[in-house]
């Protein structure tokens, strides 16, 4: 996917000033976090869950190659095939394969890692078309809008903008009415939809899980999009990275209590379906071919270090909600496919921290995420880590470097500290003794642009101190 | 096997300071099913799978026979004003049932024409109001998605409490997996427009569930 | 004594201590503290925040406790020093040591003195604003509300999302002022629509950041921190606020 990390500030910047996206936002804040929070209060035993889904996870991180080949294995025996991708570019090869020969359509379930690997650029380039199946995925492949959100793509669309778009989208159908209800909105995408379910060649979804234990690829969703994707066509093509496999059906089912409840406080999603294999010889319906893409794109590598615990990763999409710096600027500002908390780790670590130095950074470290992450990743510590890292490789701003190293050399002074704070803290109080407040000063012009600077009250505590005892 | 497929792996064990497969499986990190934390349960199952059906927008009727799930079915078409024209999965749970002369009843799978969707449930969970559903030559898949109106049949005796009981009652059936296992809770549903909760996005619009307590 | 504190509201140290005194501890200033680190240590350089965290441990750990008026501060000391010393055997011990003696103001005064005895009186609507670092790292949230609802004439009204970052973060604010100033006018909205009085927090990082949005807003309401209402400390200027 196209990427334009290093543009983080002006994006950001323009994105608070988007009217439409602030309003669309407005709208969506208070809902996720609310249903969250009703949905695990309810769960007495969330924290017990929360710590089983851990040890699920790292038992099968420890043993992954084990289970990735249980998986292949059973896919085999269903009659199903697997095929391995190092890169986003094998993955998009092995998925043009199996389609075959241009002038396929194509349906599309909504899968994270057929954006990250950009997929229908690639399949488009192959001259298929590809038809995005999820209301909130068709209505920004309308738009040619990236998603904004992992489990919400289309989050950052008011109603009336959606209205304008099938207006201009729809006409070819025929439909040239205006649908401003969502229940009408809904209803016009259901019906032009339907018509591809109905004659498409090759179905993609993604996977929220891989079992190991039936060679099974799980996907978890409230339209039903998915399951009509991968029933009619004549081929069923998933793309999975790696760490999405878990060993057995029960293993799955801890999982599952945590996902819906952090991600739309759902305590099961309407529908979680489990593909194994084709169809079967007395089967009246389901995919003739069955293929299973796993990507790698990284994650191996992520494997054992610093940065091992973001793959416990269950995509549920909590941190974004909960974090108050997407609240403010919604998921495009940050570039590419993953936005917010996870985003702001996984992104630096897959295209190139020197490629999204923006990312670590943007954030208050104000610990929300972590406190809601399912799957216990300490996400601020580990943006935090990449800021150790810019730092040793020098990646960080030179003058805020320069302006942090001559504060380091005072604060492990604390004599000189003292006494230049001191000087300081009685200048800045006598000047602002009056208003209280500076509006603006030398120096601080990222403080004052937005916010008044209250004046110091006068002498430093140290100095009163010394001067009391 | 391909290049790719060894360089993963090798790099896996690599991460993992491991340089060969593992000699033996890991030791299970769960013995027995069992041992999983599961929600409890603040009723008995059948009344605990009905209340969360409910909270999923799903309906429910009780019936006492197999036979009144025709009468059941009938009344459900007569509240949503349907006509009797129907897609019937030929389980054995209710295959052997006698429709009115006069409806229009055909054998899966389901087309882009079919309103209304009859199938049985595999299992019920309690715990979350999910019906288990598996594809077959005697249940298919389309079924459960294509109708406008989707109604399944559960034996009271099939309800269970947690979904690792449904797991337990699908590897007891000696059958491999079938190739579709559909999770069922609830109709189909959107939020995608402004984060307003909407039903009938691709999948049914309505979810009708009759529990046989026989 | 927190470094913001330090330099900005020597009454919040002043008040810190009043109170720690009606507990019957007795009071030291070490003298050979400046920071505890966290702009080093949230900015990546993990060389200087280490050699800071050396400095603060030699310098507080012959106390019995070590408390600020802080819960990033505390925060730092408790939760990070220990990871920043963890390749150094002999000082990451000493750090733990440390941090196990470390408590933020209000809960060293509810949960370790036991002591709610307090003498104030401040007649105002008040909100509180729970600081990220104390609440998250540290758990603070009973313990300056229960406080509180011992000051006579104090109203407490809570506001809507009292847990929500208020766009301080330390360097994040001057680095991304644009996105903090969202967040901390949504703050700001919250405490307006709260109908207080008076806002009250546990940390200076994030009082200065809400009273100059306040101020810039052009609001009359008053900012302190918890400290200086729990001591009876609120006869001098509010944050922000000019000598009349």
């Amino acid at each position: 996917m196209q990427r334009s990390t290093a543009d983080f500030k002006r994006r950001a910047e323009a994105a608070l000033q988007n009217v439409s996206l602030q309003q669309a936002m407005a709208k969506a804040k208070g809902g996720f976090v609310d249903k969250r929070r009703l949905a695990v209060n309810r769960l007495p035993e969330f924290e017990q869950i929360r710590a089983e889904a851990k040890s699920i996870k790292e038992h099968t991180l420890a043993h992954l190659d084990y289970y990735l080949d249980q998986f292949e294995r059973k896919v085999l025996e269903s009659g199903g095939q697997v095929h391995w991708a190092r890169t986003a570019e094998e993955a998009c090869s092995a998925v043009l394969a199996i389609i075959g020969q241009s002038g396929k359509q194509v349906l599309k379930g909504k899968s994270m890692v057929s954006e990250e690997i950009g997929l229908n650029a690639a399949m488009e380039r192959a001259g298929h078309t590809v038809v995005e199946t999820d209301l909130g995925e068709y209505i920004i492949q309308l738009a040619h809008e990236p998603p904004s959100h992992i489990i919400a793509p289309a989050v950052h669309k008011t109603r009336d903008q959606i209205t304008e778009l099938f207006h201009a989208e729809h006409e070819k159908y025929g439909l040239t009415g205006l649908v401003t209800e969502t229940e009408d909105i809904v209803n016009e995408a259901r019906q032009v939809l339907r018509s591809k379910f109905l004659s498409s060649d090759v179905g993609i979804t993604g996977a929220n899980f891989l079992i190991a234990e039936t060679g099974s690829t799980v996907i978890v969703t409230n339209e039903g999009n998915g399951d009509l994707t991968q029933i009619l066509p004549r081929k069923h093509i998933v793309t999975a990275s790696i760490e999405k496999v878990v060993p057995s059906l029960d293993d799955m089912t801890v999982l599952l209590r945590l996902l819906g409840r952090s991600a739309t406080g759902q305590e099961m999603s309407s529908y979680t379906t489990l593909s194994t294999g084709p169809k079967r010889t007395d089967d009246q319906d389901g995919p003739e071919e069955f293929h299973v893409v796993i990507v790698d794109n990284g994650r191996s590598e992520m494997l054992g270090n610093e940065f091992h615990d973001m793959l416990r990763c269950i995509r549920c999409g909590a941190c974004l909600n909960h974090c108050p710096v997407y609240g403010a600027i919604g998921g495009h500002a940050y570039g590419w496919v993953y936005p917010g908390p996870m985003g702001s780790v996984l992104t630096p670590l897959m295209i190139g921290l020197e490629n999204a130095r923006d990312l670590p950074n943007a954030c208050t470290l104000n610990g929300r995420c972590g406190e809601v992450c399912p799957m216990s990743i300490p996400l601020p510590d580990m943006l935090r880590t990449l800021r150790f890292k810019e730092h040793e490789r020098k990646l960080s701003d030179a003058r805020a470097r320069w302006a942090l190293k001559a504060w380091g050399l005072l604060a492990r002074r604390p004599g000189l500290y003292q006494a230049v704070t001191g000087v300081m803290s009685t200048v800045l109080g006598r000047i602002g003794r009056r208003a209280g407040r500076f509006r603006a000063l030398p120096l601080a012009s990222g403080w004052t642009q937005v916010r008044d600077l209250p004046a110091p009250q006068g002498a430093t505590f140290q100095r009163l101190w010394k001067g009391r005892r | 096997m391909s290049a790719a497929r060894e360089q993963i792996f090798t790099r896996i064990r690599r991460s993992l300071q491991r340089s060969a497969p593992l000699a033996a499986p890991p030791v299970d990190r769960l013995p027995a099913p069992e041992s999983n934390v599961r929600p409890r349960l603040e009723k008995d199952p059948l009344a605990c799978f009905i209340e969360k059906l409910h909270t999923a927008a799903g309906t429910v009727d009780r019936v006492n026979a197999v036979s009144d799930v025709v009468q059941a079915t009938a009344d459900y078409l007569d509240r949503h004003r349907l006509e009797p024209r129907l897609v019937v999965a030929e389980h054995p749970l209710i295959h052997e049932l006698i429709w009115p002369a006069e409806w229009e009843i055909h054998a899966g799978p389901a087309t882009g024409d079919d309103h209304i969707g009859v199938g049985a449930a595999f299992a019920g969970v309690a715990e979350t109001g999910t019906l288990v559903m598996l594809s077959g030559a005697d249940n298919p898949t389309t079924i459960n998605f294509l109708p406008d109106d989707h109604i399944v049949v559960v034996s009271a005796l099939q309800i269970v409490a947690h979904l690792e009981d449904a797991w337990r009652l699908l590897r007891d059936r000696a059958t491999v997996m079938p190739r579709t296992v559909n999770l069922i809770t609830g109709p189909s549903r959107t939020a995608d427009v402004e984060q307003t909760i909407q039903l009938g996005a691709h999948g049914p619009r309505r979810l009708h569930v009759i529990v046989i307590e026989d | 004594m927190t470094c913001l504190v330090d330099l900005f509201r020597p009454s919040v140290g002043f008040a810190a201590v009043k109170l720690l005194e009606q507990t019957g501890c007795i009071v030291a200033v070490p003298r050979g503290q400046t920071c505890c680190g966290q702009p080093a240590y949230n900015n990546g350089d993990q060389q200087t925040t280490a050699d800071i965290a050396r400095q603060v441990i030699a310098a507080f750990e012959s106390f019995d406790y070590v408390v600020a008026a802080s819960g990033s501060c505390i925060g730092m000391i408790k939760e990070h020093y220990p990871r920043v010393l963890k390749g150094d055997a002999e000082w990451f011990d000493r750090a733990q040591q440390l941090a196990g003696r470390c408590f933020e103001l209000t809960a060293f005064l509810v949960d370790v003195m036991e002591w709610q005895d307090v003498e104030s009186s401040f007649t105002a609507a008040v909100t509180y604003h729970d600081s990220c670092s104390g609440l998250r790292e540290l758990g603070i949230k009973q313990q300056p509300r229960a406080l509180l609802s011992k000051v006579s004439g104090l109203a407490l009204k809570e506001m809507e999302d009292s847990e929500v970052c208020c766009g301080f973060g330390g360097t994040f604010c001057i680095k991304y002022p644009k996105i903090s100033e969202r967040m901390v006018s949504d703050k700001t909205a919250h405490i307006v629509a709260a109908e207080a009085d008076c806002i009250l927090g546990g940390d200076m990082g994030c009082l200065l950041n809400i009273a100059g949005r306040l101020k810039r807003e052009d609001s009359r309401i008053k900012v302190y921190h918890v400290a200086e209402v729990l001591a009876a400390m609120t006869d001098q200027p509010a944050i922000g606020d000019g000598k009349s």
